[in-house]
């Protein structure tokens, strides 16, 4: 059974009648990890926003783990991390990760067990009682990904969750995302605008254009696993690469020239 | 404090020795001596009595509870209805006016309507002091309210969205996420509350013809301002530090509560 399920979604923003999505369909399997990757305005964050029920398609079906959308959030079935950490700052780093798990009546004391092995897991052990304004971006972000995996969803929703980052904070993170997803095996849908990001990352990149925003092609990344800081040097990731940004670039007239450049 | 005492002492000292009348005369009945208001404390203020300071330090206690309970009251109320209006964008629009417009009519035009219809009501032991509670907590709930109302809407919308994710209930995002947003706007009134409660029962106390407390004190002053007027600055003093310890105790409230804050959060 498919993860995620799209079909013949669009989504148009009465606002200015903006047709954001136009008529996407996609599928996700279980344990993939799939990039959503297009310049500004291509509706890659809308459509993640579909597949979390956080805004609802104009026109289409999505669903996950064979529910539709609303269900599948009703019932706890994605975690979902955002550009910002969006900690709360009254809380405790072993509170927050622990907030999906209160939401979901475990009792404390399983509560503490699973927010250890989290801690582990995202590597800020000695860091439970800080609290999140004592931890730099990177660490913060790192406390957002303990908590949406904190009751181990199926699916992982990020949203450019590195795009705040710096550079060498960003392929650390890369790295420990990768290791973390392949300890779990869930599946992750990945929004970014990075093509190295989205190559070194992903099982799979799916291409976005935009105005109206469609899918301009999927690239298979069949680069093997584990990936390591080596990965990055490989010239097989440089033809990945170079197949995104020329999948990117064909869609080319659809951009703005500032976008253009940034190609 | 000492700056201020001795600016209190230099102005009186110009004053008189020039003989300014503007913009009052100043002599030892409008600015009395600082030692003599201090002095006031320790003498008694009728022969046999007890000392000054001992009958204000009783008054103060008794102003201070029905202060207290008046705090707690209006704290209580406006923080409720700060987040039912804060829920509902129909009741706000219709209970804001009156909310602000019960601010506007003077305390003392309502405190003597409360006492005739809140005593009757209330059991023996609250009776007196229970109405002027009332009258403080009508001075308190107005900022808790409309501060309570401002920090419900300051949540991250992000974090809301969260939430979101996590289908939480209203009732869950309410105490797990509004409530601890806003405290920072909560406690801000809080400590206007604290204040104003104090002269709130001070001021109930005025129409109740309660004499036990400060209140009482001001009225009895008053009338010998002209002979004594260091007592009625002595009270003035203790009703100041009334306030002021009320307003510290929700500084020291704010500091335990919201411990976990940063800085410029809390």
């Amino acid at each position: 059974m498919n993860v995620v399920e799209i079909k013949g979604v669009t989504k148009t923003f009465a606002q200015g009648n903006v047709t954001a999505l136009e008529n996407i369909d996609l599928e996700l399997q279980p344990g993939e990890f799939v990039s959503l990757i297009g310049p500004s305005g291509c509706g890659k964050s809308t459509l993640l926003r579909i597949i979390g029920d956080l805004t609802p398609p104009t026109s289409g079906t999505v669903t996950v783990n064979g529910k539709p959308a609303k269900q599948a959030r009703t019932d706890g079935d994605y975690g979902i991390v955002f550009q910002d950490s969006v900690l709360f700052d009254w809380r405790t780093v072993a509170k927050n990760i622990g907030l999906p798990l209160e939401m979901l009546g475990w009792d404390r004391e399983k509560r503490r067990t699973r927010v250890e092995q989290m801690l582990d897991l995202v590597e800020l052990r000695g860091f439970a009682d800080h609290h999140p304004w004592q931890l730099s971006g990177g660490m913060q972000q790192r406390v957002s990904i303990a908590r949406a995996l904190s009751f181990e969803p199926a699916l992982l929703l990020m949203d450019e969750p590195f795009g705040a980052l710096d550079e060498m904070t960003r392929e650390r993170l890369n790295l420990e995302l990768l290791s973390i997803w392949q300890q779990l095996g869930s599946t992750v849908v990945f929004v970014t605008h990075s093509i190295s990001e989205a190559v070194f990352l992903s099982t799979r990149v799916v291409v976005m254009s935009p105005r109206p925003g469609r899918i301009a092609g999927f690239v298979d990344i069949d680069l093997p696993f584990p990936r390591t800081v080596e990965t990055r040097e490989d010239p097989h990731f440089f033809e990945l690469v170079t197949l995104v940004r020329e999948l990117l670039r064909r869609r080319g007239e659809h951009l703005l020239p500032e976008e253009a450049e940034l190609l | 404090m000492l700056a201020l005492a001795g600016a209190w002492e230099l102005y009186r000292w110009i004053w008189t020795t020039t003989g300014w009348g503007w913009p009052f005369t100043v002599d030892n009945t409008s600015m009395p001596h600082l030692w003599t208001i201090f002095k006031a404390f320790g003498q008694p203020t009728q022969v046999n009595q007890p000392t000054l300071i001992s009958i204000l330090f009783h008054k103060s206690l008794f102003t201070g509870k029905e202060a207290l309970v008046g705090f707690a009251v209006g704290a209580v109320v406006g923080f409720t209805i700060g987040v039912v209006l804060a829920h509902s964008r129909l009741l706000q629009r219709g209970f804001l006016p009156y909310i602000v417009a019960s601010q506007t009519i003077p305390i003392l035009a309502i405190a003597p309507m409360v006492v005739v219809w809140v005593n009757p009501k209330l059991p023996t032991g609250l009776q007196g002091w229970g109405a002027v509670a009332v009258i403080a907590s009508y001075l308190t709930f107005f900022p808790v309210a409309i501060n309570t109302l401002r920090g419900m809407r300051s949540a991250d919308p992000r974090a809301l969205e969260l939430m979101r994710t996590y289908a939480a209930s209203p009732w869950t995002v309410l105490w797990k996420l509004r409530v601890p947003s806003s405290l920072p706007y909560v406690f801000a009134a809080l400590k206007l509350a604290a204040t104003a409660s104090v002269v709130g029962a001070i001021i109930g106390e005025l129409p109740s013809g309660l004499q036990d407390g400060l209140g009482g004190a001001i009225i009895n002053f008053n009338q010998y301002y002209s002979f004594e007027p260091q007592e009625l600055w002595a009270t003035n003093v203790v009703a100041a530090a009334l306030g002021i310890v009320f307003f510290l105790a929700v500084v020291v409230a704010e500091k335990l509560v919201v411990r976990g804050a940063p800085e410029n959060v809390a």
